[in-house]
């Protein structure tokens, strides 16, 4: 288990052009692989157009209490990367006025943000409807400062979606850090204890699986049963739906693919497993991402690969719904990760 | 000169074998697949199942896929070696109730 960011490490990966070098290098140059551009424009799907947006998915922070291996975003205590109030206030401007029903507030942990709850509130009062905070869970039992943040998402009707690689021990610890796993559980306990995840609740508690290793996820809907079996046998812990999601190829979980020489056959699965269905609905045809510091994004990979828009509507502050929609969505191969087999998104399967 | 019988690259090229008899290579890939699917068994049952015999038949190509598959069904390295002590103990089991049969031949010869 990784315990620095590679940005503090001062790895060669920590920076997001190498990171590009190496998607476009090496199988993919030489014509092993095709690129995804490639492989779209067979099936007449290139270019990728955004659809009506739907969804404002607004990264808070790099700043995470856990260091996960696998993490697209290399988050981690040493990120200081933080949304200010002054960039918050732009993005209430823009919540304000645009047609997106989702606000989908994601970090590091969104909840280390100083001003998360007041950011909640303000939302709450510009308008929107659905708000999904996507928590490691383990936040709700890292401080005291913390434990009452049950409430206050459901005071707000917050959807949560939390990331829960295994029902066993040993997988999630070896994932996301030694504890995890017990602090996850007593969180989910809390959660259901006020109502989160029941059967007819409508506070919705949602998980996301993503593998502990160089292999794509089963099955979603097989995966949820097993899930909900274990955890309801052993912790009596209920939840609503598993997101099966594919670990993407970049930052961290790229190190590692490298380190164990898993990359090229890794790749050579993502390919195998191309779903042209997925390509229709991958995420960022209606989401936008939002980094910390306003900047405008096709996705959170594309945000973590310093792949801005590809628009005249770069920050939050020149944001423009209608110069942004139809614009082209900026790609390379680690898309593959989205349209393998039954594709990827935050919000699971899309195929 | 290949050096090894065996190219983990030869797993990928498995589809190939229709290429020279397409009706058969058809009908077994069919099979296959139907076999795998969600039936009165779970395909992580199936595939657990498949990880044993992989083992037994001692075949690499199937011991890669199916460690794969296990994996990718959330399937734990703990029951994953569980299965496989299944495969052992019954391949360790069919050689040794031969034992029966050589007694039966000394009782006989030497009785």
């Amino acid at each position: 288990m990784a315990l620095k960011s590679l940005h503090k490490r001062e790895s060669d990966l920590a920076n997001s052009k190498r990171q590009l070098e190496i998607l476009s290098n090496g199988i993919f140059q030489n014509g092993e692989l095709p690129t995804f551009k490639n492989k779209i424009a067979e099936t007449n799907q290139f270019p990728l157009k955004a659809k009506k947006l739907e969804i404002l998915q607004i990264n808070v922070g790099y700043m995470c209490n856990q260091v996960c291996d696998h993490c697209h975003v290399d988050a981690g205590p040493d990120r200081k990367e933080i949304m200010t109030k002054t960039t918050m206030t732009q993005c209430l401007e823009v919540i304000k006025n645009t047609g997106a029903h989702t606000l989908d507030l994601t970090g590091g942990a969104p909840e280390m943000n100083p001003n998360f709850r007041w950011f909640v509130e303000e939302a709450a009062k510009a308008g929107i409807k659905d708000f999904i905070v996507r928590s490691n869970l383990t936040i709700i039992r890292a401080n005291k400062k913390y434990y009452d943040l049950p409430e206050f998402f459901k005071k707000h009707n917050i959807h949560v979606v939390s990331s829960m690689p295994h029902w066993t021990r040993g997988k999630t610890d070896k994932q996301r850090g030694d504890g995890v796993f017990d602090k996850s559980i007593k969180a989910l306990q809390d959660l259901n204890a006020i109502g989160y995840g029941m059967p007819e609740s409508g506070l919705k508690l949602d998980l996301v699986y993503n593998p502990s290793g160089a292999f794509l996820p089963g099955d979603q809907m097989a995966m949820e049963k097993d899930f909900k079996k274990a955890l309801k046998e052993d912790f009596n812990i209920q939840f609503h739906n598993l997101f099966a999601i594919t670990n993407l190829p970049i930052s961290r979980f790229l190190d590692y693919l490298i380190a164990s020489e898993n990359y090229e056959d890794y790749m050579y699965s993502l390919v195998e497993a191309y779903n042209p269905a997925a390509v229709k609905n991958v995420m960022c045809t209606n989401t936008l991402s939002i980094s910390w510091d306003g900047h405008l994004y096709d996705c959170d990979f594309n945000q973590m690969l310093n792949l801005p828009v590809n628009s005249k509507a770069k920050h939050i502050s020149k944001f423009n719904e209608e110069l942004l929609e139809g614009r082209e969505i900026v790609i390379s191969q680690h898309c593959y990760g989205c349209t393998a087999g039954a594709g990827s998104s935050c919000q699971g399967s899309v195929a | 000169m290949q050096k090894s019988y065996y190219d983990p690259a030869d797993l990928k090229k498995f589809g190939k074998i229709s290429e020279w008899n397409q009706e058969l290579g058809d009908k077994f890939f069919e099979y296959y697949g139907k076999v795998f699917e969600e039936g009165a068994l779970t395909a992580r049952e199936k595939s657990l199942i498949a990880l044993a015999v992989s083992h037994t038949e001692q075949c690499p190509y199937c011991i890669d896929a199916y460690t794969k598959d296990t994996l990718q069904r959330g399937v734990t390295k703990e029951e994953m070696m569980e299965a496989i002590h299944v495969g052992a103990a019954i391949k360790s089991g069919a050689t040794l109730v031969h034992g029966v049969q050589m007694m039966n031949k000394v009782n006989k010869l030497d009785g």
